[in-house]
């Protein structure tokens, strides 16, 4: 249902094309149709494409940006869980390595405090505590000598599991340290504790390692969102963080959020086992994103100019192919139509040169019986009517021979005009059908003005022919003046191959639908005494000369007829 | 001007009716006339009278106006043929100039067109 009601769009609005002809709707629609599939088909792949790469840009840098984040992140908890695991495991070796009575000396306890001191990073004292809760022994820069534990929780936790971990806590000494607390577990009768404290700034260095922009931030944070280092941006050690960091989970996690002044940032956090910190690393989204940032304006300029592109091309290039086609129309078209012309002209000659064939013989015996009655008339001495008789008889001849003038036109019309070359000069053509009308033009005051071109190449054409033709188009400027009038006749070099005659006249003109008709067989304009062949025979031969007549003609101001022949013929060219 | 009179003419048409006329219109104005109307008698008659000047119709049934031409050709004795023809084809009445007529008159003809040729072409004799 779908694809019929796309089917039916499809051919109402793009391919509807009005079929035949060349009115402009067509070539609009044409136009119209041809540039809107040619932006689609290349458009929708270009954009398509553009699409494509724009979420395939941004995962891939994306995952470039989470995986070394992720990678960084879980290898410095690692490095976090190693120090404090060596330290738990220090702390458990001397628990088991001392008995209850070396530890309870203070000389033996700082002797172990100044070793682990010299070995290892961040031990501040030790202490032994009793399974009642009570510092027995204490090596380091305090003195807590009888401190009662037994109501802190820790005391519990070690209790329970043998050893613990504590949380940062700034506790008596007023500067974030950790506690490592390992019960003995040797001696069953009497279960005392060592227990140790350890300073965190070495959890600022183990942070330094992660070599960060200075927007960035990292910092270890407890399961209940309290601090324990320093945090750049989201509080200090022991306050809550400012930051939300999702809940639960083993491993190393990166997630996108943003912070409470609003930046964009992404968010790498990881989970120690024991302790249960968790460590945060926070780059802000700007800084990574700069690169991605300005591949997405890059793809969209790229985008837009692209489309801009096609669009300017596919119009250009349609307009082109649609003057093409348009000009390959109309050729088409006047071809088809001289075709059908010249065909209606021969069909047409052929006819007429039957007819006129048939017509001769009974026009001459009329002629020849009414010559004899007016030689028979002419001898008679006594005849009333003679002179009526005579003019009868004139009359009859007269009109056998308009007659005649008609039937040898049409002759000449069908006749296959095989045109004979002679080298001649298109002046003395002209001056030579202008001698035989001198004397009409003298008689009714007609001005002729030559302008014939003294330096006209000469041309290879059919004089007999180029006679008729001048003779045709200068009768025709003659019937149309009236007395006084005037006639312009111009011969000139047009170019290399092709020389003009134009006749013009001031006389009545042509309306446009006479000037449409004017080289149509039988059609005239002199009521009565035109044969209609004049023209078409002008036409015919200029055409087999390969020549071109145009003519324009306006009502009441006069017409001009403009003739283009070639220098050299294309039969002698052989084309 | 060559004497009419002494104009002995043949006239062959096959439209009897034209030939008839021509010649009566020729003898009023003193020249002998003879018409023909085929190939045939049109060379009996001018085996047997041997015209000045034999206007020709070029269309005609039988052999055709260029047969009788050619015949008469074939003459010992020259006769000069003047070709009468409703037919405005250039290349037949070049064929007929070239066949020897000496002139050609077109249908429907004028007679005085037609008295100057046949006096020309009997001077040519």
């Amino acid at each position: 249902m779908k694809t019929n009601k796309f089917q039916e769009f499809i051919t109402k609005y793009i391919f509807k094309i009005p079929e035949e002809g060349t009115s402009p709707e067509r070539y609009k629609a044409l136009r119209r149709n041809i540039i809107i599939l040619m932006i689609l088909v290349t458009v929708i792949p270009l954009s398509l494409m553009a699409t494509i790469n724009y979420y395939q840009y941004q995962k891939n840098l994306r995952d470039e940006i989470i995986s070394p984040m992720n990678v960084l992140t879980n290898k410095t908890k690692r490095s976090f869980e190693l120090f404090l695991e060596e330290r738990l495991s220090t702390v458990r070796f001397i628990t088991s390595a001392y008995s209850y009575q070396e530890l309870s000396d203070p000389i033996i306890l700082n002797k172990i405090l100044s070793v682990l001191k010299r070995e290892f990073d961040g031990f501040v004292d030790l202490g032994l505590i009793s399974s009642k809760g009570k510092l027995l022994c204490y090596a380091g820069p305090y003195s807590f000598l009888d401190k009662d534990y037994s109501q802190q929780s820790w005391y519990h936790r070690v209790l329970i599991s043998g050893r613990y971990i504590s949380d940062v806590f700034l506790g008596y000494r007023e500067f974030p340290h950790i506690a490592i607390a390992v019960q003995n577990l040797t001696d069953p009768n009497c279960c005392w504790i060592l227990r140790t404290t350890i300073d965190t700034k070495k959890f600022d260095d183990l942070i330094a390692t992660l070599e960060l922009d200075p927007q960035c931030d990292a910092f270890l944070i407890n399961r209940e969102g309290i601090l324990q280092t320093n945090s750049k941006f989201y509080g200090n050690v022991l306050e809550s963080c400012q930051l939300d960091i999702p809940k639960g989970g083993q491993g190393t996690f990166v997630t996108e959020s943003q912070d409470k002044n609003g930046r964009d940032i992404f968010i790498a956090y990881s989970y120690l086992v024991e302790p249960e910190y968790i460590l945060v690393v926070v780059r802000p989204s700007s800084l990574i994103l700069k690169t991605w940032f300005t591949f997405r304006t890059e793809i969209f300029f790229i985008y837009i100019a692209s489309v801009l592109l096609i669009a300017l091309l596919v119009y250009k290039l349609t307009d082109a192919q649609v003057n093409h086609i348009k000009i390959a129309d109309q050729k088409r078209e006047l071809a088809f139509r001289e075709l059908e012309h010249s065909q209606k002209l021969s069909s047409i000659g052929r006819l007429a040169a039957g007819v006129a064939h048939e017509i001769n013989n009974p026009l001459a015996i009329i002629s020849q019986k009414a010559g004899l009655m007016k030689d028979l008339i002419e001898t008679a001495s006594n005849f009333k009517e003679k002179q009526k008789f005579i003019e009868l008889t004139d009359a009859i001849l007269k009109s056998t021979e308009r007659c005649s003038t008609i039937t040898h036109r049409l002759l000449g019309f069908a006749r296959r005009m095989d045109v004979e070359h002679e080298d001649l000069s298109l002046n003395d053509v002209m001056q030579e059908v202008i001698s035989f009308l001198e004397k009409e033009a003298m008689h009714r005051n007609i001005k002729i003005e030559l302008h014939l071109d003294e330096n006209l190449p000469r041309v290879s054409s059919d004089r007999g022919q180029l006679q008729q033709v001048f003779l045709n188009i200068l009768s025709n400027a003659f019937a149309a003046v009236s007395d006084n009038g005037n006639i312009s006749i111009r011969t000139w070099d047009e170019d290399t191959e092709t020389v003009g005659v134009s006749i013009q006249d001031d006389g009545c003109g042509m309306s446009e639908k006479d000037l449409e008709n004017i080289f149509e067989p039988f059609f005239t304009t002199k009521k009565g005494y035109g044969t209609g062949l004049g023209l078409p025979i002008t036409y015919g031969i200029i055409k087999k000369m390969s020549g071109t007549i145009i003519v324009e003609s306006k009502l009441g101001k006069g017409s001009t007829f403009t003739i283009y022949l070639p220098k050299i013929p294309n039969k002698i060219l052989g084309v | 001007m060559y004497e009419l009179e002494n104009i002995r003419v043949l006239i062959v048409d096959d439209e009897e009716e034209l030939a008839a006329t021509i010649a009566e219109r020729l003898e009023i104005r003193g020249i002998q006339t003879q018409t023909a109307s085929d190939g045939d008698s049109a060379l009996s008659l001018i085996k047997t009278h041997p015209p000045d000047v034999v206007v020709l119709d070029l269309m005609m049934p039988g052999i055709g106006g260029l047969g009788i031409l050619k015949q008469i050709n074939l003459l010992e004795k020259k006769i000069p043929v003047i070709l009468l023809t409703g037919y405005a084809s250039k290349e037949r009445n070049i064929e007929g100039m070239n066949l020897g007529a000496v002139d050609y008159v077109l249908k429907p003809c004028q007679l005085d067109d037609l008295i100057s040729k046949i006096q020309e072409a009997a001077k040519s004799k």
